[in-house]
This record gives structure tokens, sequence and C-alpha cells, in this order.
């Protein structure tokens, strides 16, 4: 049995969630990442995606979240989600309406940001790819 | 003299109205215990981010590479002045105290011979400071509509601010709400968000912060959370003033249902005192008939 940590996801709007967890498998941004107790403090931002948590009891939640970042600490290890919704209640519409609003983004928008937002979208297909299938 | 017909009009209407008020301040407080408890939740979530943000800012230093949102223009020249206020009125001197700080400031800040832009968010102190400085307003934000205040509202705004701030268009960005303190008393606060404070980025800096291994790197996360840091400012500042809102309205209405028990009872004293006069009066009148026979 692997020893747990704390673990918690935080979107602007309210506490998700807040457990003694074994295992953390986080989307950053430079490819998926899994936490442990006793991780090396780093600190990273975080793509969309599914995060995946083992609980200390054994069960395994998955959470959709867009975008962030991730504080970890040997103690603990604590997400910032932009946003984050449970996996059973993120439905197709909740999806597609965001990746509605980052196409009305992309235009107009140059260079740069222009990648920046082909990519996010990107990012939010393959999300849907992966929670609801099709 | 009014007639006992129109005091017990007077008297129906002022009870209508009571209950009127009555209602209002009950719905104000069950939202007063909701937008509490919102604040409450969002509250983790920016105590995080000021820490993990401290220690950011510590590891990046001086450094040149800060962002220039952290760091500023290093000019002072242009203002850009958020003012949060409600949407709605009747709600004692909520509105109206945020609109007078803003306006001390923009006039200070105008005497100093400063530009200053001004964005509104809510429609009531857009139309307080219409009237004063109609030219500085920019652009008004309009949370009508919106029934309950989401990040996303908040990260709109947001990122209006940083576009406007990558124009060029302003050095120093300051947001006006009201601090909740209890359901009485709301304090009209001003805070700096552009560039971000020292003394709001070195906020309990923990000495036993660790040597952190950052991903992508310091810089990199700082230039993504600086952003996201302001959505957040602001975002508290909405749901503060929503609590500081309906923590006012709940104090007027409950003035306003007691002012109009005051009027009943002194109406309804005036109305009894009247018919007995009458009474008295039509008994003379018998007796008099009857001694005059």
């Amino acid at each position: 049995m692997a020893d747990s940590f704390n673990f918690e996801l935080v979107s602007p709007e309210r506490l998700l969630l807040s457990a003694q967890v074994t295992e953390v498998v986080i989307p950053a941004t430079e490819g998926e990442m899994t936490v442990m107790a006793y991780h090396a403090p780093t600190m990273t931002t975080v793509k969309p995606g599914v995060v995946t948590v083992k609980t200390a009891d054994g069960k395994t939640e998955r959470y959709a979240v867009f975008g962030g970042f991730a504080d970890i600490l040997p103690s603990g290890c604590t997400l910032l989600a932009e946003s984050a919704v449970h996996v059973d209640e993120l439905d197709r519409t909740i999806l597609e309406n965001r990746i509605d609003a980052a196409r009305a983004e992309l235009e107009g928008a140059v260079d740069e940001k222009k990648t920046r937002i082909e990519q996010f979208i990107a990012e939010l297909t393959k999300l849907g790819e992966v929670v609801i299938p099709a | 003299m009014p007639s006992l017909k129109d005091l017990k009009n007077r008297i129906a209407s002022v009870k209508a109205t009571q209950k009127i008020t009555k209602a209002m301040k009950m719905v104000a407080a069950a939202k007063l215990r909701r937008a509490q408890e919102a604040a409450e939740a969002a509250r983790p979530y920016s105590q995080r981010m000021a820490a993990v943000l401290a220690n950011i800012a510590q590891a990046v230093g001086a450094d040149d590479s800060a962002p220039r949102l952290m760091t500023g223009t290093g000019r002072d020249d242009t203002h850009l002045l958020i003012v949060c206020t409600a949407e709605r009125g009747l709600c004692g001197g909520f509105n109206s105290q945020i609109a007078r700080f803003a306006r001390d400031h923009v006039r200070k800040l105008l005497a100093q011979g400063k530009t200053v832009k001004i964005i509104c968010v809510g429609k009531k102190g857009f139309d307080i400071l219409r009237r004063e400085f109609a030219s500085l307003i920019i652009d008004r934000i309009d949370l009508r509509e919106v029934k309950k205040i989401g990040f996303e509202n908040a990260d709109r705004i947001g990122h209006k601010v940083i576009e406007l701030f990558e124009k060029g268009e302003f050095d120093v960005c300051t947001l006006f709400y009201s601090e909740f303190k209890s359901v009485i008393s709301q304090i009209p606060t001003a805070q700096q968000l552009v560039p971000a404070t020292a003394g709001d980025v070195a906020v309990e800096t923990s000495g036993a912060s660790a040597i952190y291994e950052y991903e992508p790197d310091a810089a990199a996360i700082l230039s993504d959370l600086i952003p996201r840091n302001i959505s957040v400012q602001i975002f508290r500042a909405l749901l503060e003033n929503v609590a500081g809102e309906m923590g006012a309205k709940m104090s007027a209405m409950d003035n306003a249902t007691r002012n109009a028990g005051e009027m009943i009872n002194k109406l309804t004293l005036n109305y009894n005192r009247q018919r007995q006069a009458q009474i008295t009066k039509e008994l003379i009148e018998i007796i008099s008939g009857a001694e005059a026979l």
C-alpha cells in the first residue's frame, strides 16, 4: 500500500475535492505526470485534460480540468484549475460550448495567440474524445 | 384635515408597502446567505493563488524576465479604474458609497494631471459616474442578465484589462469595490491590480519554501499566472460586492419596514381619534336635538 498524501482540487468557484489520495495523474503541459507521496517540489502548468485521482480507500475518481496549474510538495498537492468538473457531470454540450467560444476567440487572433488558441481547441477536442465515447 | 376614508386608504397603502419591503428583506437575506457561501467557497482558490504567486515571485526575483504585468510599464501617467457596483438600487448607500470613493480618487488623479479611464461594472455606478465623467468612461460591463456570478464573468473582464494593457492603454490599474465586513458595514476599497503590488504578492513567504522544480520554467509559469490572478482578484471583488449589496439591501429594507410600521401606528392613532370625534359629534347632535323638543 502506497503512502497517501493530501490532494486538493480547487476551482475559482469552489473546492472540488480535498482528500487523502495515493496517486494523482495530472495532464501537465509538458506531458502527463503521476504524483505520489514524497514527490519533489514541483510547480507546473496544466493543460485541458483528465485528472485521475486514486483515493486512499482505493476508489478512482476522474475530473475534467480546463487548464490551470499544480503546486506539488512532498506533503501534498494542490491543483488550481481554471475550471473543473467531475467526468460524470461533463457532457458534450458543455464541451462544445467551450470549443465554440475558443473558435470565436480565434478569429482576429494573430501569431502566438492564434497558435495557443488552436492548441487549446485541439486539447479540448481530444478531451472530448477521451471522456465521452462517440 | 383628511377624512376618515382618506386615512383608511392611506393605512392600507402603507401596509401594502410594508409587505413589499418585508418580502424584499427576506429575499435579500436568502441571497446574502448564498452570496456569503459563494465568497467562502472562492476563498481557498485565491489564498492558494496568493501563496503560489509569492513563491514564484520570490524565485524569479527582480529578474528582468518578470512579466510587465507585474513590474508595470515604469510610468504612472494613465490610470484605469474599474468601478464595480451593483446592478440594482434599493440598497441604502451601497452604490453611492463606492461611486463617491471612486469619484474622489478620479478628482485627485485629474488634479495631478494624470489621464484617467474608467470601466464601469454594474449599472448603478455607471449612472452616477456618467454625470461627471462621461467622457472618461471607456466601457461598461453589464451583469444584469447574470443570475449568479461565475468565474467566466470575471475572466472576461480580466481579459479585457490585459488586452488594454498590452495595447499600452494604461499604466496603472485599480479596482474599486466594496469589502464585505458585516451585514451592516461595507467598506469601499481600492485595490491595485497592475502592476501587482509587492504587498499583495509578498504575503507569507514561508521560509521553508523548498527549492521548486518548474515546468516549463518559472518565468513562463509566472506570465501564465499573473493574468489569471487578475481575473481571480476581480472575481473576488465581484463576489464581495454581491454579498455587500445584499447585506446593505437587507438592512435598508429592514429600516423601511420599521418606518412603515411606525407610520401605520401614527395613522391608526389619527384614524381612531377622528372616529371618536365623529361619534362624539353625532351624539351631541342627537342630544341637543332632543333637548330642543
